[in-house]
């Protein structure tokens, strides 16, 4: 075991972290063999609509007598693939644009760095509601594309930090003066360098991103129906509250224990990863 | 002072400028105008009334004319027109802005109460087992999907418990003949569940923060003076180290802004409370594009104008920010 991973398992919190961590991605992947239904499959309109927890329908089932469990299991493929995915995206152009205004400095610097604090004042579900308010169909790809491209501004203000911590340190002028290019100072330098706070931010990013998308899924506006995603599920459940308050219940559930989890391996993560934070 | 303070207001009318310059970006690089997506739904208006719809917007000159005239729009305080109202877009947000803005205070005085309660005990008793308990509730409070929980709080006591209204700003159909109390009372009511779901999220990220400050005070040397000098842990917590570690208040109401009116477009729709981020999500439906994007404008006015009173008050309270 090396130094990192030992110290990330010292720590309770964060082992508890990563074996939920473990445990839902495990559960995304093997979903298809868990659920006896298909999550979008109407069983039976007359007789299987709205049906309570049973040991059948261990999550009951919904309007359509869609069996919930599946629905739930299969939104929790769906919603960890955009959060990874957008999370790729937001923390790859965050770290770029930080490593530009970094090492670029001046007027570049300036610009960019003014365009974050202009997007960061935008309360973030208000910048979403303009974008995807001219959109017509938003696909899953879309989405992801969306959420990526509004969610890097905080990682690119801390590359950027970062990258001024560093430039002045005695091995980047060393590499330097023994002309390294710009693309390997970056790479094999400050790259590495970097990357352990990138880490951290994109790890807690995970619960941000799953909660936002969530919420706009809720809203009607995220990842539609009837692919299933808890936050869909969750606003169709609402109508529903006083005769089947199961369908609203359970993918809350779901999305509170993603998030704790992400939270849990990001601060043990943190913590691993910079003793100073401790 | 006087330098300090225009410094931040010019910095605030910059970003509001830069907001206003990533709207028109963002509506250049979409697939479609406002009149193109408002046309898809209705389709009843013919292309030639179409193309003068886009000749009166002046959608028809090049892309830096219609920056500057945009501009100037803006300076003038019109955000463009609401097709669903038929009436400026300023006047429908400004209709439901009231009740956004009573929501996010009432939601802010809960937030800070339980908050900095929760904060500032655990920051007292550092790893404590109190302080171990209470960061997992907060931590699982900061987990919980916002309109999740108003569903939940909605399903126990509106549902469940029928103690509490289920939704909207009053009651549809008694307000009018109640007397002026009762109609006090009546808004009273409708306000909990929304401003309770609202006020418990915010509160989690508020302990975080607060804990931490707490924390940061009670290390310094002026504490354990205090407490050297023989002063009770009460008296050493509440006049020297909370004193102090309430600084952090002003900065929190600045970074609790945008999450408040983000969470508010969820709550206010969770509980058809009549708000503008309702009014955003609803008019992303009616494909009314400019009332939409005036309430994201003037929702991060709202932010920026929270973070300039915020970093004024700071540097008004504390004279350590004034040294530079």
């Amino acid at each position: 075991m090396n130094v990192l991973t030992r110290r990330l398992l010292s720590d309770r919190r964060a082992r508890i972290g990563v074996g939920m961590v473990a445990a839902l991605v495990l559960l995304a992947v093997v979903a298809p063999v868990l659920t006896p239904y298909d999550p979008t499959e109407q069983l039976d309109l007359a007789t299987r609509q709205l049906q309570p927890p049973s040991p059948g329908h261990p999550f009951g089932t919904d309007f359509f007598s869609r069996d919930l469990l599946s629905r739930v299991l299969y939104g929790g493929r769906i919603s960890l693939t955009v959060a990874f995915l957008s999370v790729f995206l937001s923390i790859t152009v965050g770290t770029l644009v930080g490593w530009v205004a970094g090492t670029a400095g001046g007027v570049v610097d300036a610009m960019l760095m003014r365009a974050v604090d202009a997007a960061l004042a935008v309360p973030r579900i208000f910048l979403l509601l303009v974008v995807l308010a001219l959109w017509q169909d938003v696909t899953v790809g879309v989405l992801i594309v969306i959420l990526g491209l509004t969610s890097w501004f905080g990682t690119s203000r801390l590359v950027r930090a970062e990258i001024l911590s560093l430039r002045d340190r005695e091995f980047i002028a060393a590499a330097q003066a023994l002309g390294t290019g710009r693309a390997r100072l970056f790479l094999y330098h400050l790259l590495p360098n970097v990357a352990a706070p990138v880490i951290v931010t994109a790890t807690l990013g995970m619960g941000h991103i799953i909660l936002i998308e969530a919420g706009l899924s809720f809203l009607g506006i995220g990842v539609r129906p009837p692919t299933p995603s808890w936050g869909a599920i969750i606003q169709e459940g609402q109508s529903l509250l006083t005769s089947a308050p199961w369908i609203a219940i359970f993918p809350g559930f779901a999305i509170v224990l993603t998030v704790i989890a992400f939270s849990l391996l990001g601060d043990g993560l943190r913590n691993a990863l910079d003793p100073r934070s401790q | 002072m006087t330098r300090f303070v225009a410094l931040r207001f010019l910095q605030a009318v910059t970003i509001i400028f830069l907001v206003a310059t990533i709207t028109f970006v963002l509506l250049q690089v979409a697939p479609g105008d406002p009149f193109s997506v408002r046309m898809e739904q209705g389709g009843t208006v013919s292309t030639e009334l179409l193309e003068q719809h886009r000749r009166n917007f002046g959608l028809d000159r090049p892309l830096h004319e219609q920056y500057v005239r945009y501009l100037q729009r803006l300076a003038r305080g019109d955000l463009g027109i609401s097709f669903a109202e038929r009436r400026p877009a300023w006047h429908a947000i400004r209709d439901r802005l009231p009740n956004t803005l009573l929501l996010a205070v009432v939601a802010l005085l809960i937030d800070f109460t339980i908050g900095i309660g929760l904060g500032v005990t655990q920051g007292a008793h550092p790893n404590s087992r109190l302080d171990d308990t209470l960061s997992v509730v907060s931590l699982t409070l900061y987990s919980i999907p916002i309109f999740w929980l108003g569903i939940m709080l909605l399903l126990v006591f509106a549902v469940g418990l029928d103690w509490l209204p289920a939704g909207g700003a009053r009651d549809a159909v008694a307000y009018p003949h109640l007397s002026l109390l009762g109609k006090i009372g009546d808004r009273l009511i409708h306000l909990i569940l929304p401003a309770v779901t609202l006020g418990l999220v915010g509160a989690a990220a508020t302990a975080r923060y607060q804990r931490a400050a707490m924390l940061e005070v009670i290390r310094q040397d002026f504490v354990r003076a205090a407490r050297a000098r023989g002063l009770s842990q009460r008296a050493v917590l509440i006049r020297h180290a909370l004193r102090n570690a309430l600084l952090p208040v002003i900065t929190i109401f600045g970074l609790s802004l945008p999450i408040l009116l983000s969470g508010a477009v969820l709550v206010e729709t969770v509980f058809s409370w009549p708000g503008m981020g309702k009014l955003a999500v609803d008019s992303i439906f009616k494909r009314d594009y400019f009332v939409v994007s005036g309430t994201a404008m003037l929702s991060a006015a709202l932010v920026v104008t929270g973070n300039f009173v915020s970093d004024t008050l700071y540097f008004v309270v504390d004279p350590r920010t004034r040294r530079q």
